[in-house]
Order: structure tokens, then C-alpha cells, then sequence
């Protein structure tokens, strides 16, 4: 069973990264990685987000089954991950102002971030209703979040770099932001060789 | 009945989210500084930054602070500073309204030029290129770089020079800043005398560079009975809190008169025009 577990998170944070093999939650990508730090308060706080969404997805899934109304996922989805969104939000400017203000709209627009909407439906289309998939859901939901972090900080810490050095004058702001995007993703595709 | 099922449900979780939200809320309520938005509200909202802060929302959370003064936003003047004084609950110091003023009239009929200048400068750089084509150092270039600054549209240039309509002027300093001869400055709107001219030169270089520039004579500040104009390197001074506005200096002024102005002349004078 823990190998399970490892397999899908694995998965989630490498092999099928959200951001740089599946092309979801471009905007916050491009948008908060300025800085490292801040990246980092946007990961976790995509991390909080996609993990309470998949668990409580899930349990809406298992309702929406229940009374045989499954064409109304999208929209139940959609409430669910906007409830958290605006909770981080509340949270965060209670506890750390600082990030909140360096978040600025990113924050709430991760209620429109495919990336969260997509762990939901993954989850479902993956895992369906059989055994042990609540467990699966968290884990596949918090690792996506993960793998999120991780190419966010990993593309601000090159963004960082970028800051500093000498780029031809056509290419500076975003177009080199791009190439360095699409770089790090043709790198992540070398994790797609990895096979369980 | 099949499409109460789906109304319910959803409703209901909408409902229950909403609760949970209200809840939240309440616990991680931040307690933000109700007077903020009240004073943002009788701001003027240009945020042009003359206040020293970098918008119009930025000053109003220095006021509630107590980082800054009520009077500190040049736009809105007494006006403005009396509401948020209400607001804040203290008393407003009366503010004078300022309004910036360009210190040359050396007009191209008056003022001669070193070198003829072709092509579309800026003031910079017209500045930088051997200190400009006017013949006097200090005069305005009149390529309108601060006309480019004011947010107002405040300033215009007129044959050469850069005039400041008082009335449009809101002393937020952006021409201030911008002039590379440094020769706008703020003064009070109701300052009866002003001297038009910048230039520290002596008496005979700038007459030979320009009709209407202060030589430092000192015959304005020998006929002034309340003791208001003095020369400073050789540039006729008034002292506002001085000056009655009685004329005479004007009168006397061999140059060209437009040096020293009255207050009700120097509109008629010099119409401030968009």
C-alpha cells in the first residue's frame, strides 16, 4: 500500500508534473516567480489548496453519485475550490501580511487555476469510487501541489539569475522568461522514461 | 421534482460554504483602519506622489498612522486637509495653496540664442548639449519637458518659454523635478510680487543675451517702502510676507517691466493659457 502511495506521488511531483508536462497553473507560474521567496508561499499555498480540495472533492464526488447528479461536478468543484481559496486568503493576511501583499492577485486567482480544478478531476477519473480512494485523492492532491512548488521555485531561482545577467535587449522580460519555461519543461519530460 | 434534487444540493452546499466562510471570517478577521478608506475618498485620486508618498491610498495610511500630516496633499489643498482633519479629528493648520511658477520670460523675440538647434530635443538634452542653445545659462529651453510631467495640463509653453496656469496648478513638483535648469519653484498662489528671472549673472552678460533678464540693479529693491526686495547674487529677492503688492517696483524695473510683477498685472500680463 505504501508503495502505492509512493508510486502516486512520485508520479504527481515528476513524472507528470502539473505545471511543466501538463501545462496546468501556467498563470500563477509566470507570475509569481520573481522571487524565491514568495514562490515558495505560492507553492504551499497551492499545496494547502489542492490537498483540502481533493479530500473534500472527494466526499462531494461520493454525494453528487449518490443522488446520480455527476453532470453537476464542475460546478460543485468550481464552489469547493473557491470556499478554500478565499480561506487561504483570510488566513494569510491574518497571519503572514507580508506574503499576502506580495501574493497580490495571484492569491485569489488560484480560484481560476486549472491546475486545482484539474487535481479534482484526475482524482475522479483515476481513483473512481474504489477502495482506499480517499487516501489515494489526499496523496495524489498534495503531490501535484508539490510538484507545483517544486518547478515554481525552481524557475524563480533561475528567473533570479536571469535578473543579473546579460541578456540580448530583444530578448529580456518575457520572452527569455518563456525560453527558460519551456526549458525546464523539456527537462522534466526526461522524467517521463521512469516507469513502476 | 428531477430538477430539485440539483438545486438542493448545490444549494445547500453553497449554503453551508457560506457559513463556514462567515465563521472564518470572524476568527481571522484583520482589524484594518476604518478611516483609511474615508480618507482615500476625499482625496483627489491623482495619485501624482506630490504628497511624498507613493499614491493617494499610501498617504492615507501615513495620516492614520500618524506618519504624516493632514495637510500634506498639494492638490487638494485647505479644502482637502479640513475633511480629513475631520476625519482624524484634529485641527487642519491652515495650508497656503502653492502653485509653481517658471523663473524666465525670456521669450525667443527677447532672449538670443548661441546656436541654432534643428531636429526634436528635450530640455535634457538640449541641457547637455554645451548647456543649451539659449544664449543665458539660466533661461528656460522651452522644449517642454515639464509640460510632458504635469499631470494637469498646468503648463504650456508659450514662444519659447514654459508658463504655469496658476489656476490649473496643483504644486504636486513634477516640473519641479523635471526642469534640468532647476529654475521652477513653488510659491504661494496669493504671492503678490515674483521675480521672472533666474540669472545670477552680472549686470552686462545678460544684457547681452537677453532683453528681460534682472541685471541686480537694486533699483526695485531702493524704491520698496516695506523694505521687501533684496538683491542676492545679483538677482532681485522678494520676501512674500513682505511685499504689499503696491507696484512701484514694476514701475521702476528698467527692464522691460517683467521682471517684478503684481499679482492682479502678471495675469493680465502674462494670460495663463492651456
Amino acid at each position: 500500500m505504501l508503495k502505492e502511495f509512493i508510486i502516486i506521488s512520485i508520479g504527481a511531483i515528476l513524472i507528470q508534473n502539473f505545471v511543466l508536462v501538463q501545462f496546468l497553473g501556467i498563470c500563477p507560474f509566470l507570475g509569481v516567480s520573481k522571487k524565491v521567496e514568495t514562490a515558495l508561499g505560492m507553492g504551499f499555498a497551492v499545496v494547502f489548496v489542492m490537498a483540502c480540495a481533493s479530500a473534500i472533492t472527494w466526499a462531494v464526488q461520493q454525494l453528487l453519485v449518490l443522488f446520480h447528479i455527476e453532470y453537476l461536478q464542475t460546478i460543485a468543484f468550481i464552489l469547493v475550490i473557491a470556499v478554500l481559496v478565499q480561506f487561504v486568503e483570510m488566513f494569510l493576511q491574518k497571519s503572514i501580511p507580508a506574503l499576502y501583499n506580495s501574493l497580490g492577485i495571484y492569491l485569489p486567482l488560484i480560484t481560476t487555476n486549472c491546475a486545482v480544478l484539474g487535481v479534482a478531476i484526475v482524482n475522479i477519473t483515476k481513483f473512481g469510487g474504489a477502495e482506499l480512494s480517499f487516501l489515494k485523492s489526499l496523496v495524489y492532491g498534495t503531490s501535484a501541489g508539490l510538484g507545483f512548488t517544486l518547478a515554481i521555485v525552481l524557475f524563480a531561482g533561475v528567473r533570479e539569475r536571469l535578473e543579473s545577467s546579460d541578456i540580448p535587449e530583444f530578448l529580456k522580460g518575457m520572452p527569455i522568461t518563456l525560453i527558460t519555461a519551456s526549458l525546464l519543461s523539456i527537462a522534466f519530460m526526461g522524467f517521463s522514461g521512469l516507469s513502476f | 421534482m428531477d430538477i430539485l434534487l440539483p438545486v438542493v444540493a448545490i444549494g445547500g452546499m453553497g449554503l453551508i460554504f457560506g457559513a463556514l466562510l462567515a465563521v472564518a471570517a470572524k476568527i481571522f478577521a484583520v482589524e484594518k483602519d476604518e478611516r483609511i478608506p474615508r480618507i482615500v475618498d476625499v482625496l483627489p485620486g491623482a495619485n501624482c506622489g506630490g504628497c511624498g508618498f507613493a499614491g493617494c491610498g499610501a498617504y492615507a495610511e501615513a495620516v492614520c498612522k500618524g506618519e504624516a500630516e493632514v495637510n500634506c496633499c498639494p492638490v487638494g489643498g485647505s479644502d482637502t486637509a479640513s475633511k480629513i482633519a475631520e476625519i482624524m479629528g484634529v485641527e487642519a493648520g491652515d495650508t497656503e495653496k502653492m502653485v509653481a511658477f517658471v523663473k524666465c520670460v525670456g521669450k525667443t523675440s527677447v532672449a538670443t540664442n548661441r546656436y541654432i538647434n534643428e531636429g526634436n530635443l528635450d530640455c535634457h538634452t538640449a541641457h547637455r548639449l554645451g548647456g543649451g542653445m539659449k544664449g543665458c545659462a539660466f533661461g528656460c529651453l522651452g522644449f517642454g519637458s515639464c509640460v510632458l510631467k504635469c499631470q494637469f495640463d498646468a503648463i504650456s509653453i508659450e514662444d519659447g518659454v514654459a508658463i504655469v496656469d496658476p489656476e490649473k496648478c496643483t504644486n504636486c513638483g513634477a516640473c519641479i523635478k523635471e526642469c534640468p535648469r532647476g529654475i521652477i519653484e513653488s510659491i504661494p498662489y496669493s504671492a503678490k510680487g515674483r521675480v521672472a528671472c533666474a540669472s545670477k549673472e552680472k549686470g552686462k552678460p545678460v544684457m547681452a543675451v537677453c532683453k528681460v533678464g534682472c541685471i541686480g540693479c537694486g533699483l526695485c529693491a531702493k524704491i520698496c517702502e516695506s523694505g521687501a526686495i533684496t538683491i542676492e547674487n545679483n538677482l532681485s529677492k522678494i520676501d512674500a510676507s513682505k511685499c504689499i503688492g503696491c507696484g512701484k517696483c514694476t514701475e521702476k524695473c528698467p527692464r522691460g517691466a517683467l521682471q517684478i510683477d503684481v499679482a492682479d498685472e502678471f495675469k493680465i500680463k502674462e494670460p495663463a493659457q492651456a
